[in-house]
């Protein structure tokens, strides 16, 4: 274990480091952490870079798409690009960029030093990373999956899809979906137990609030696609009958139950960057969120009420009239909620002082895309209007606007805001605006003209088309979007390498923002807080700094607070860097284990692809073996003690 | 959620093993939290793989039949034996379901949450001192290790008798594979057995501990805690499977 | 037979009550009970009324309850425990019944 002797107060991060001086070094720190800082870089990082895979894919398909008749790929590839380009993004790109910042940001915000079962937080990583590559190898033997990225059966069954492809889908998704599971209890219990003295549920800042929502559309949407890819698995592996047609299977069983879990999804993918942006624009609004109250509210309704619209995905597929009628009406019930956060958004920043740094630009652009593509949204939600949409370019206009212009853009906005509380310097805001203007530019090149070629008939999921149809205009105006954004990518890139050792070194206090992540050094020690604050209001650091912009909110004083904790103090400003032993902290100790047991439960999953290699020894044994080798390091795991 | 206004932060001396005891807002164990939204999420799990089964009932082009009679060789189907027409005696398929066997079993099921419960209690009043001329119910009832081996007998038994019934479907032509009752009735019922399974193991695991150092304080009324807690869940969802799957027709 | 609610360490913050001895032997009686009468009326002609289903379902609906409120204790513990099970149990009976009506298996 590398050691360093003691920093000195103020003392900047070591070289290339995104963690504070007197910390381990070394790729050993890196595999067997549990601290939910550094869990949180692995996972920017590693989605970050499925980013650019997916974004790569993206490109060959834009390219394939660009004129008519498109010779670049063969169908059966474009097939698995689109498929791998929706998997990718979704599953990932923005659930684990979600997953970043809800590791780093949550316990920071909630005033506590880690998550609730951080052993089971570094598991989370270690799944999603071997899930991830395990999804993604297949592109490299021509077998990627290829039955889109919402993989229908019984277009996915073993009759219609018989390769390793969808194999390597469904092993994949339930892989992943472990992962997220366990992060999820993992978040719910720290967000409900460990905050600070004084923090209450509605004293949280409004991002913890939308990844709790989130925690729970989790845990509750999961469950009916793990059961949906069980019968697919079954019926691939073992011959079962589920969606089976000439047994008297239900075409319409898998679809239900993917999107049960499909629509809850989506709110997952927006959410978080809804709250993001509800960080990043009071801050540079210097206002306070207006309307705190709603946007809990609205959040919580848009998840609760995401759960009985999924139908809406499946108007075109002969429901009845009452189903179809039901669904649509859920559907628009749920855009109300999600306008009313356009308008508090607006409002906030309605009489503020503005400051354009790129974090802003980015949550701004976020408000504007995203009601963009609620509006087209919304012109879904009506059954007849959708029956001319679905399928089409429109649709895909649709999702690229709030999945692009929205969970992108608000996770990009972000990252430039938090960059400097996890590496201790800012993002160079020149490249940063060069990367922000070529986003905006390329995303609304790319996926504007969509609406139109969606309109005039341009199904989705095709390879090619023919002239003469009117599209042709339209694709060649997406396709140049796409290489503009591709370098904006290729600058925030740049940026995101460079700054790590040339940015302008970063207070504590970066931006002038009110949460208690600002009010410790950056990055932060690995205790987090030296002493647990009492929060007195939804700003605590403003009340200690700026207490003129929070005169208007609802405080209490320290003494109201019967805090028994003699760890806590009020609140106060952090700005040295001190030892955890010294502070009499216990830290959790580092541990290989959380790794080793999600290689053996990703090992154990793969072994099902020996089955259809005819090998079915080899399935049995490496089945059995790393089941009894993930149960081992299980229970080694749960033996140790944490501290 | 109502405003849980911080209160008491449990700042209590460590108890039985030395541990940190950490802040929490609310004065409950995080893994007493965790356990409840792991069940939450459960309750989606089963009603996922219920909601399937009761779709794909009476949808099943061939038998064996769950209530039903049928025959190997015709498409006959009807309630009783006398029914049931064109079929001759070697081709005959019976009603697979067995309600007097597995009436035994949800009952063995439903007393083993006793025995988990009377488990808790035992680890709870570990160290109180039996009252006066108490007998050997009373030495028994305060014994854990003996509540926690009944427990993990009973799902040990449980998990036979559906051995049991497994292998006599199977014997009497009904797999996985044989049609959507095949399908969706094991792969419920598997699942579900998988997690009693876990939950027997999980037990022995407790016994183990029990025996080698002793379950006692707060932490391990903890531990034998969310295990209850996990065992009547997985007891409770068989009593939705047995009533939707074997008694409702 | 000794009472078993003199619970040391055990009086914390989360347990004002406790179930007892009895109350669990209670629970377990009505647990056999029930279960007998739905098996007992199952080889009866009850079974072929309409009203055999929800019969059965609102005997099970009681033996769910009683486990969950007495043995896994949610009448007594922290309300939080009861709102995460009311949110799982409750949008997983909303998507039974949902899915249900979407395959023609009820009507509404």
């Amino acid at each position: 274990m590398a050691t360093t002797a003691a920093p000195a107060p103020g003392q900047t991060p070591t070289a290339g480091g995104s963690y504070a001086a007197g910390e381990q070094t070394g790729i050993w720190s890196w595999l067997a952490t549990v601290d939910h800082k550094r869990i949180g870089t692995l996972y920017l990082w590693t989605a970050l870079s499925f980013f650019i895979v997916g974004g790569i894919e993206a490109f060959i398909i834009r390219l394939q798409l660009m004129r008519p008749n498109g010779q670049v790929v063969s169908a059966e590839v474009y097939n698995q690009l689109f498929t791998m380009h929706g998997t990718t993004m979704v599953f990932l790109v923005i659930m684990p960029l979600s997953a970043a910042f809800f590791n780093y940001l949550i316990p920071l915000q909630i005033g506590a030093r880690d998550v609730a079962f951080p052993r089971l937080n570094a598991f989370s990583y270690w799944v999603y990373l071997f899930g991830g590559v395990f999804m993604t190898i297949p592109i490299f033997f021509g077998a990627a999956p290829n039955g889109g990225w919402f993989g229908y059966a019984p277009l996915t069954t073993m009759q219609f899809s018989g390769g390793l492809n969808i194999d390597f889908w469904v092993i994949g998704l339930q892989i992943l979906g472990i992962s997220s599971l366990a992060a999820a209890f993992n978040f719910i219990t720290t967000i409900i137990n460990m905050r600070a003295p004084g923090m209450t549920l509605m004293r949280m800042p409004i991002f913890t609030w939308m990844s709790f929502i989130v925690q729970f559309l989790l845990i509750l949407a999961f469950p009916a696609i793990t059961i949906a890819l069980v019968f697919l698995q079954f019926d691939r592996f073992f011959g079962t009958q589920f969606y089976e047609i000439a047994a008297g299977a239900d075409p319409l069983l898998w679809q239900h139950l993917f999107w049960v879990f499909g629509h809850p999804e989506v709110y997952i993918l927006i959410l978080p960057a809804f709250g993001l942006a509800s960080e990043i624009l009071p801050t540079f609004s210097k206002k306070p969120l207006f309307g705190y109250n709603v946007m809990v509210y609205s959040g919580i309704m848009i998840g609760f009420l995401g759960f009985g619209v999924w139908a809406h995905h499946m108007f075109a597929v002969g429901m009845g009239a009452t189903a179809d009628t039901i669904f649509s009406m859920a559907t628009m019930l749920i855009g109300i909620p999600t306008g009313v956060k356009i308008f508090n958004w607006i409002a906030t920043m309605w009489g503020g002082q503005i400051r354009f740094t790129v974090a802003m630009k980015f949550a701004i652009a976020l408000v504007a895309l995203f009601t963009i593509g609620g509006i087209s949204g919304v012109m879904h939600s009506s059954p007849p209007t959708d029956l001319q949409q679905t399928d089409t370019y429109f649709i895909v206009a649709h999702f690229h606007y709030v999945l692009f212009g929205g969970s992108i853009m608000g996770i990009m906005g972000g990252i430039y805001f938090y960059y400097p509380k996890m590496t201790g310097r800012y993002m160079s805001e020149k490249i940063g605006n060069w990367h922000f203007w070529l986003f905006f530019i390329g995303m609304n090149l790319t996926f504007f003209p969509m609406h139109f070629s969606g309109m005039l008939g341009m199904p989705r999921r095709i390879y090619s088309y023919d002239v003469g149809q009117g599209w042709e205009t339209f694709n060649f105006q997406s396709t140049i979007g796409v290489m503009i954004q591709g370098l904006g990518l290729i600058l925030f890139v740049y940026n995101f390498l460079k700054s790590k050792k040339t940015g302008a070194v970063a207070p504590g206090d970066a931006w002038g923002a009110g949460t208690l992540e600002w009010s410790i050094p950056s990055p932060p020690p690995e205790y987090n807080f030296a002493q647990l604050p009492v929060v007195t209001s939804r700003y605590p650091l403003w009340d200690l700094k700026h207490p003129e912009m929070t005169a208007g909110l609802a405080h209490s004083g320290p003494d109201a607070m019967t805090v028994t904790d003699s760890h806590a103090t009020p609140m106060h400003e952090e700005t040295e860097y001190k030892n955890a032993a010294d502070l009499g902290i216990p830290m959790p100790f580092p541990t290989i284990k959380p790794l080793f047991t999600a290689l053996f439960l990703v090992l154990m999953f793969s072994g099902l692809l020996f089955i259809h290699l005819d090998l079915f020894p080899v399935a049995l044994t490496i089945m059995i073996g790393c089941a009894a080798a993930f149960v081992g390091s299980l229970y080694g795991w749960l033996t140790s003690p944490l501290e | 959620m109502a405003t849980a206004v911080a209160t008491a932060g449990h700042d209590s001396h460590a108890e039985g093993h030395g541990e940190h005891v950490h802040h929490t807002s609310t004065g409950l164990e995080n893994r007493k939290i965790a356990v409840w939204a792991f069940i939450g999420s459960e309750c989606m799990l089963f009603a996922s793989l219920i909601s399937t089964y009761l779709i794909y009932k009476g949808r099943s082009r061939v038998g064996p039949w769950p209530h039903e009679w049928g025959c190997k060789t015709s498409a006959a189907v009807a309630k009783t034996r006398e029914l049931l027409q064109g079929c001759s005696p070697a081709d005959v398929m019976k009603p697979i379901l067995d309600i007097p066997v597995t009436s035994q079993s949800t009952f063995v099921l439903l007393m083993s949450s006793l025995a988990m419960v009377l488990a808790l209690a035992a680890v709870e009043t570990k160290g109180t001192p039996l009252p006066a001329g108490a007998g050997w119910w009373d030495r028994c009832l305060a014994s854990s290790k003996f509540w926690l081996m009944a427990t993990a007998v009973m799902g040990a038994t449980f998990l036979g008798y559906q051995s049991y019934e497994f292998t006599s479907f199977v014997h009497e032509g009904l797999t996985i594979k044989t049609n959507l009752f095949g399908s969706s009735f094991f792969t419920l019922t598997g699942f579900h057995g998988a997690h009693v399974t876990a939950g027997v193991l999980w037990l022995l695991t407790l016994f183990a501990i029990d025996v080698k150092r002793g379950l006692k304080g707060k932490t391990d009324v903890l531990l034998v805690d969310i295990c209850a807690l996990y065992w009547h869940f997985v007891d409770v969802v068989w009593i939705a499977i047995f009533t939707l799957i074997y008694l409702i027709q | 037979m000794s009472d078993h609610n003199a619970h040391g360490s055990a009086a914390k913050a989360d347990h004002v009550e406790h179930p007892t001895w009895k109350q669990y032997k209670w629970v377990a009686f009505w647990l056999t009970l029930i279960t007998a009468i739905e098996v007992w009326i199952y080889y009866t002609p009850f079974k072929d009324s309409a009203a055999f289903a929800p019969t059965l379902m609102a005997m099970s609906a009681f033996k769910f309850g009683v486990v969950v409120f007495y043995y896994m204790h949610l009448k007594y513990d922290h309300a939080i425990f009861r709102r995460l099970f009311a949110m799982g149990l409750g949008i997983a009976l909303f998507t039974i019944m949902a899915l249900l009506f979407l395959f023609h298996k009820i009507s509404v």
